[in-house]
C-alpha cells in the first residue's frame, strides 16, 4: 500500500489527517466563541454534541485521526533519524537557521506538547462531559452544562496558563503544518507557495486566537457576570479558584 | 587589494565508513584572501605532507562550481557561506576573518557513507537517476528538434530544474536526510517538457520508490535544502513531484 | 614500423560517410549480446558511446575516476554546441559548418572527418532535444541560437551558460537508462592504468580501484578510451583538477601513436591568474564576446596607471580605449577564433598595455551592450557568468559606475588567455581506431576533427558526434568477426604481466621517498610549459624547455614524496601517477612544437609570422599530421610518422578574419 510504504504516501497521510484536524479545530474554535456571547447557546451546542450516536461516531473518527497522525509522526520521525545517520554535525547550521522556520524543525516536539495538552483537555472536558454522560458518572456539575465547565476550568489560573502554553505550541505546530500539508499534497508551487503560506498562517492564527480569547475571557472572570443562568457555576468557580 | 589572514582549521578525519572519526586542527598562517577555500586546503595538504602527515581527503574536481564533486560542510553550512549560493570551490577566503576557527565536516547522512575524511559515497544519487531519470529514447533518428515546440517559459523553468548539480548539499542539510529536492528537480525538469510526458507516471513512481529503498528520509518541508542549494532549486519542485506522484497513484 | 592508414572511404567528401555506412560490416543482434566493450571515461563522448553501444546490445563496461559519471569535465563547458540546422535562415549549411571548422582549424584537420562531424551535427541536436535537454528557446517555442567565434552565422545552441552540463546530463541519463537495463556496468572511482594487448589487439585494461587501491583486470573485445585532453600538463588550465592524460599516455606507451600534440588551445576569456597558490583557471564563456567588447588603453600611461592601481577601467574615456580586435579584424571583430584572440591579447600585454597589477590582463566590457539592451537583458544572457565572476574576483561586471558625456560606464571584466583544450591526441583513422587494432579513441582524447585550432562550441559537437553517431557504427566494422573468437580470459599471462608492471611502477613511485610533494613538481612543470611551450614558441625556448623537462623528470624520479600506502585510498599516489604522465606528455608537446617549423592555429612559432604578427603556415613542408611513436622508454626520443593531409573539397589558403 503506497500510503504506508512510500515516503510521499506517508506524508500524504500526515497531511490529510492534519488538515482534517485543522477543520475540526476551526469548528471547535467557532463553537467556543459562542460561549462569549451566550451561555445558553453554548450549552445547546454541548447538548447537541453530547452522548448522541453521531457525536460519538464523530469523536471516534476524530480519535482515529489523532491516532493516525500520531502513529505516522512516530514512524516518520524514527525513519528520519535513521536516515540522518548516527553522527551529528559538530557545528550546527547557522545560515540555514535564518531561512528555516523554527517550528518546521521541531514539529515532533511540538506535537508531543500538543498531545499532552490534549490529554489534559480530555480530562477536563471530555471525561466530565461526553464520557460522564455515556458512562453515567455522577459529578458535581451536570455533564451537559458545558458552560459551567469552561467557567470552572479557566477560572483556575494554572489551568488557564497551561491552556495558553498548549495553544501557543499548537499555533507553532499549525503555522508549519498547514502549508506543509498543502505542499505535500502538491497544492503549491512557485506562485502559490507564498499564498498558501499566508493563508495558512492567517487561518491558524485566527483559530488559535479564538481559542485563546475564550481562555483569557474566562480566566479574567468575565464569564460570571454575563451569565445569570449559571449561578451555580460561579460558585463552583470560586470554589475551584480557592482550591488551586 | 588582497589581505592575508591567519586562522585555525578543524578538519574531519575518518578512516572508512565504520571508523568513528575525529577532528584534527591546524594553524593556517598568512593565507591571501583571494585564495579559494579549496586552494587553502591544498596549502593545508602541502603543509601536512611536509610534516610527514597524511593529507586531508576531500572530493573536488572542476573548481568552477558545476561538477558537483566538492562537498564540504563548512562552519555549519553545506558549501560554506557563499554570497551567491555557490559550491565549496567557489568560496573564497575573503569571506573569513583573521583568527577564525573554521570547522570542516563531511556530508553526514546514512545514504552517503564516508569513504575517507570528507569524501563520501554519493552513488545513491546515481541509483535514483537510474530508476527513471530519463526519457527512453534510443540513439538514432528522432524527429527534428523544432518539431516539438516548447514555450519559452516552460523551457526556462525546465532549465532551472535541470541546473541541479547533484552535489548532495540538500541531503546534507536536511535534518531528515531526505533527497526530495534532488529527485524532484529531475522529475520536474522532465514533467515540464513534452518529451517527458509519456513516461511521467512511471518515472516518478520508480524514482520515489528507489529513493525510499536507498534509505533517504521523508521530507518534512523544513526548506533547509533550498536554503543551501548552490543552484537555487526550490521546493516548488517538490510540490510538483508530489503532484505528479499523486496523479500517478490515482491512475493505478 | 606501423603504417598509418587513415582508411578514408572513397567518393566525394559529402558522400563518404553515407557510403561508409552503406558498406561497412555490421554485427548481427545475437552476436552483439556476446560482445563486450570497455569504455573508459564518462564525459560527453564516453557516456554517449557507452549508452549507444548498450542500446545496440553490446555489453559495456564503463569506467570513470569520479564518484559519478555526471562529474566528467564536459559538464563545465559553458557556451554551446554547433549544428548546421540553419534555423536562423542566415545561410548556414553542412558545408559551411564543415568549411568554418576546417578554416578555424587552420587547414590542419582531416577533411573527411570534419565533413562527417558537420553532417551528424544536426542529429545531435535532435537527439538531445528528445532526451529532454532544455535548450534555450524563443517565445514562439523554437530553438534559439547565438553566434560564436570563427563563424558568420548563428548556429550555436545553448542552455544558459551551462550547455555542457545539460548535454552531459542528457548523455548521463541515457547511460543511466542502460545501467538500469543491465547493459552497461559502471565502475566509478576506477582509473585505467594500462591497456592489455594480446596478439596485437587491445583485449582489456588494468584498472585501479581508487578506493581500495587494488589493481583489477578487465577483458573485452574492444577498448574505447574517452579520457579527454592533456591540458593539465600546464598545471594551470581551465581543466578540472582530476583531468589527466594517463590513460592516453598508457596507450601511447603501448604503441598507439600520438598526433599533433603541439596543438594546444589557449582560451582568450579566462579570469587572470591572481597568485601562486592558485590551483586552476576559471573560464568565462566565449559567448560573452557576443556582447562584450575587448579593449586595452590606447595610451601607455593609462596602462601604467591601471597596473599601479591609481586608475580603474571606467576612468578611461571611450576615445582613449583601443578595441584592438575590432580594429585589427573588422569583419569578425570580437568574434575572431580563439587562437587569434589569445595572441592579440598577448601581443598587447607584451607591449605593456596589460590592465591589472601583473600587466597580464585585458578588459572585457559590457557598457555598450548594457546601454543598448539594458542590464536585465544582459543578465538574462550572462547572469550566472557575472555572478561567478563576482564570486571569484569581488567585482560585479554589471555594476554602473558613472555617466560621462552621455556615455555610461560599467565595471568591466578582466580576462586573460589560459590553456583550455588540446586539439592533439591519440591518432585515429576514419573509424576512430588507433594504431592498435581494437583500441578506439573518441572525444577530446583523439586528434581528429579540429586541426590546429578548435572553434568555440565544437568540442561538445565532436564529443557527442563520436559517441552517439560515429563510434557505435565504426566499431562494428571491427567487431563483426569477433563474436566467433572465444572470450579472452583475464588469467592470460599478458594480463598478469601488465598488472605486474603497473604494480611495480606504483611501488617505484611510493618508494622514491624524496622531499617534494606532487603539486610542487607539477607547478614547476606548469611554469616550464607556459614559459617555453606556451602561446608564443621559439626554437631556442623549446630546446631550453625540453632540457628543463628532462631535468624535471629526473627530479621527479629522485625526489618525489608520496605519503601513505598504496593500499586504500591515496589521492597523492593518484596525482603522482598523473604527474609522471604529464611530464612525458609535456616533453611530447615540446618535441612536436619544436619539429613543426611553422605557425598554425594554436601552435605559434614566433619565427614564423607575417609582418602584422599573424600566424604564417608552411603548407609546403608541414601539410601533414605529425604522429609520434613511443620508443619503449620515456628517455628515448619518440619517432615521427607523417600522415599527409589530402584536401579535395576545400582550397587551402591563408586564414583571413579581417574582411
Amino acid at each position: 500500500m503506497w500510503l504506508t510504504n512510500s515516503s510521499i504516501g506517508r506524508k500524504v497521510v500526515m497531511s490529510v489527517t492534519g488538515l482534517a484536524l485543522i477543520l475540526f479545530l476551526t469548528f471547535h474554535a467557532c463553537m467556543n466563541v459562542v460561549a462569549l456571547f451566550s451561555a445558553e447557546a453554548y450549552n445547546a451546542i454541548c447538548a447537541f454534541l453530547g452522548a448522541n450516536w453521531y457525536a460519538v461516531v464523530a469523536t471516534a473518527a476524530l480519535a482515529a485521526l489523532v491516532a493516525l497522525h500520531f502513529i505516522f509522526a512516530i514512524i516518520l520521525t524514527l525513519q528520519n533519524r535513521k536516515a540522518r545517520g548516527g553522527s551529528n554535525y559538530a557545528v550546527s547550521t547557522k545560515v540555514v537557521a535564518g531561512k528555516v522556520e523554527w517550528a518546521s524543525k521541531n514539529m515532533f516536539v511540538l506535537g508531543i506538547i500538543v498531545c499532552l495538552g490534549l490529554l489534559l483537555h480530555l480530562y477536563n472536558f471530555w471525561y466530565n462531559m461526553m464520557f460522564a454522560e455515556l458512562a453515567g458518572v455522577e459529578g458535581p456539575l451536570s455533564p451537559t452544562d458545558g458552560y459551567a465547565f469552561i467557567v470552572q476550568t479557566f477560572s483556575c489560573p494554572v489551568y488557564a496558563g497551561l491552556y495558553i502554553v498548549w495553544l501557543v505550541a499548537l499555533w507553532f505546530h499549525l503555522s508549519h503544518g498547514m502549508w506543509s500539508a498543502f505542499q505535500t499534497l502538491g497544492a503549491s508551487g512557485k506562485t502559490w507557495l507564498p499564498r498558501v503560506k499566508a493563508i495558512s498562517i492567517v487561518w491558524s492564527t485566527v483559530v488559535i486566537l479564538m481559542f485563546i480569547v475564550v481562555v483569557v475571557y474566562f480566566a479574567l472572570g468575565f464569564g460570571c457576570e454575563c451569565s445569570a443562568a449559571c449561578g451555580d457555576g460561579c460558585a463552583q468557580a470560586a470554589a475551584c479558584g480557592s482550591a488551586c | 587589494m588582497a589581505r592575508n589572514i591567519s586562522f585555525t582549521i578543524r578538519y574531519w578525519k575518518q578512516n572508512g565508513p565504520k571508523d568513528k572519526g575525529h577532528f584534527d586542527t591546524h594553524e593556517m598562517k598568512n593565507i591571501p584572501d583571494d585564495t579559494s577555500f579549496l586552494e587553502m586546503l591544498d596549502i593545508l595538504n602541502e603543509e601536512l605532507i611536509e610534516e610527514g602527515k597524511e593529507p586531508f581527503v576531500f572530493d573536488h574536481d572542476c573548481r568552477e562550481g558545476i561538477c558537483g564533486m566538492c562537498s564540504l560542510y563548512i562552519n555549519g553550512t553545506p558549501h560554506g557561506k557563499t554570497a551567491t549560493g555557490a559550491t565549496t570551490c567557489q568560496l573564497y577566503m575573503r569571506r573569513f576573518n583573521d583568527g577564525d576557527i573554521i570547522t570542516v565536516e563531511p556530508w553526514r547522512s546514512a545514504a552517503f557513507p564516508v569513504i575517507k575524511d570528507c569524501m563520501v559515497d554519493r552513488s545513491a544519487f546515481d541509483k535514483i537517476i537510474q530508476a527513471g531519470g530519463y526519457t527512453s529514447v534510443r540513439t538514432g533518428q528522432p524527429q527534428d528538434a523544432n518539431a516539438i515546440l516548447i514555450p519559452k517559459q516552460d523551457a526556462d523553468e525546465a532549465m532551472d530544474c535541470a541546473t541541479c548539480i547533484g552535489c548532495g548539499a540538500c541531503v546534507a542539510a536536511c535534518k531528515n536526510g531526505s533527497a526530495m529536492l534532488f529527485i524532484s528537480s529531475k522529475v520536474s525538469q522532465l514533467a515540464l517538457l513534452p518529451q517527458g510526458k509519456p513516461e511521467a507516471a512511471r518515472r516518478v513512481k520508480a524514482m520515489v520508490a528507489r529513493m525510499d529503498e536507498l534509505g533517504f528520509g521523508n521530507c518534512t518541508n523544513t526548506r533547509a535544502c533550498e536554503a543551501v542549494c548552490p543552484k537555487n532549486e526550490t521546493i516548488a519542485n517538490i510540490a510538483r513531484m508530489n503532484r505528479e506522484f499523486l496523479k500517478a497513484k490515482a491512475k493505478d | 614500423m606501423t603504417k598509418l592508414n587513415s582508411r578514408i572511404p572513397e567518393g566525394p567528401v559529402s558522400e563518404k560517410w553515407t557510403n561508409y555506412k552503406a558498406h561497412q560490416k555490421l554485427v548481427n543482434p545475437k552476436n552483439k549480446l556476446k560482445l563486450d566493450v570497455i569504455v573508459v571515461g564518462t564525459g560527453l563522448a564516453g557516456a554517449s558511446a557507452a549508452a549507444s553501444l548498450g542500446e545496440m546490445g553490446f555489453n559495456v563496461l564503463n569506467f570513470c575516476i569520479q564518484d559519478s559519471p555526471r562529474r566528467a569535465h564536459s559538464i563545465a563547458a559553458q557556451g554551446g554546441i554547433n549544428a548546421a540546422k540553419n534555423y536562423q535562415n542566415d545561410g548556414d549549411s553542412v558545408y559551411r559548418l564543415f568549411y568554418d571548422t576546417v578554416k578555424g582549424g587552420d587547414y590542419r584537420a582531416r577533411e573527411a572527418n570534419v565533413y562527417r562531424l558537420a553532417e551528424v551535427s544536426n542529429n545531435i541536436i535532435d537527439q538531445c532535444v528528445a532526451q529532454g535537454v532544455p535548450f534555450a528557446r524563443e517565445y514562439g517555442g523554437m530553438l534559439a541560437n547565438r553566434s560564436f567565434g570563427g563563424a558568420q552565422v548563428s548556429r550555436t545552441f545553448y542552455a544558459k551558460g551551462q550547455t555542457g552540463q545539460q548535454l552531459l546530463l542528457g548523455a548521463y541519463s541515457a547511460l543511466s537508462r542502460m545501467v538500469e537495463a543491465g547493459k552497461v556496468k559502471l565502475f566509478t572511482r576506477y582509473e585505467m592504468e594500462d591497456v592489455v594487448i594480446i596478439d596485437g589487439r587491445a583485449r582489456g585494461i588494468i584498472a585501479r580501484n581508487l578506493v581500495s587501491g587494488k589493481l583489477e583486470r578487465f577483458t573485452a573485445n574492444a577498448v574505447v578510451i574517452a579520457t579527454g585532453g592533456y591540458g593539465n600538463t600546464y598545471f594551470l588550465s581551465t581543466n578540472a583538477m582530476g583531468c589527466n592524460c594517463s590513460a592516453a599516455v598508457a596507450c601511447y606507451r603501448k604503441g598507439a601513436m600520438f598526433a599533433n600534440p603541439s596543438y594546444v588551445q589557449i582560451h582568450p576569456t579566462c579570469i587572470p591568474v591572481h597568485g601562486d597558490k592558485q590551483s586552476k583557471l576559471t573560464l568565462m564563456s566565449e559567448s560573452l564576446r557576443n556582447d562584450g567588447r575587448i579593449w586595452v588603453p590606447k595610451k601607455l600611461e593609462d596602462a601604467k596607471a591601471l597596473q599601479a592601481g591609481t586608475k580603474q577601467g571606467w576612468d578611461i574615456p571611450e576615445e582613449d580605449r583601443d578595441y584592438y580586435l575590432e580594429r585589427r579584424y573588422p569583419a569578425f571583430g570580437n568574434l575572431v577564433p580563439r587562437d587569434v584572440a589569445s595572441r592579440a591579447a598577448k601581443e598587447r600585454c607584451d607591449k605593456g598595455y596589460g590592465v591589472n597589477n601583473t600587466g597580464l590582463a585585458v578588459f572585457l566590457d559590457f557598457s555598450e551592450s548594457i546601454q543598448r539592451l539594458g542590464i536585465d537583458e544582459i543578465r538574462q544572457r550572462y547572469g550566472n557568468l557575472f555572478d561567478m565572476y563576482e564570486e571569484i574576483t569581488d567585482v560585479n561586471p554589471g555594476e554602473f559606475v558613472q555617466s560621462v558625456n552621455g556615455i555610461d560606464y560599467y565595471k568591466p571584466m578582466m580576462i586573460f588567455p589560459a590553456i583550455h583544450y588540446t586539439m592533439g591526441g591519440i591518432w585515429v583513422d576514419y573509424e576512430l581506431q588507433t594504431t592498435i587494432p581494437g583500441l578506439f579513441a573518441i572525444g577530446e582524447c583523439n586528434f581528429s576533427d579540429h586541426g590546429a585550432n578548435r572553434l568555440g562550441a565544437s568540442a561538445l559537437m565532436q564529443g557527442l558526434a563520436d559517441g552517439y553517431f560515429v563510434l557505435p557504427y565504426t566499431i562494428q566494422n571491427y567487431l563483426s568477426d569477433q563474436a566467433v573468437w572465444p572470450k579472452v580470459s583475464t588469467d592470460l599471462p599478458e594480463f598478469a604481466e601488465a598488472e605486474k608492471s603497473v604494480d611495480a611502477e606504483i611501488d617505484r613511485l611510493m618508494g622514491i621517498q624524496g622531499k617534494r610533494s606532487v603539486d610542487s613538481i607539477h607547478k614547476e612543470l606548469g611554469h616550464i610549459m607556459w614559459e617555453h611551450v606556451g602561446m608564443g614558441r621559439t626554437k631556442k625556448g623549446l630546446e631550453e624547455g625540453i632540457k628543463l623537462l628532462k631535468a624535471l623528470r629526473k627530479e621527479f624520479n629522485e625526489n618525489l614524496f608520496v605519503p601513505g600506502k598504496k593500499e586504500g585510498l591515496n589521492t597523492e599516489l593518484d596525482k603522482a601517477i598523473h604527474l609522471r604522465d604529464f611530464i612525458t606528455m609535456g616533453e611530447l608537446v615540446a618535441t612536436d612544437a619544436l619539429h613543426r617549423e611553422e605557425s598554425c592555429g594554436g601552435h605559434f612559432r614566433e619565427e614564423h609570422q607575417t609582418e602584422e604578427g599573424e600566424a604564417k603556415r608552411d603548407d609546403e613542408n608541414f601539410f601533414y599530421v605529425g604522429c609520434w611513436e613511443y620508443q619503449g622508454d620515456d628517455e628515448k626520443a619518440p619517432v615521427l610518422h607523417k600522415e599527409p593531409l589530402e584536401y579535395e573539397a576545400i582550397k587551402v589558403q591563408t586564414r583571413n578574419y579581417k574582411n
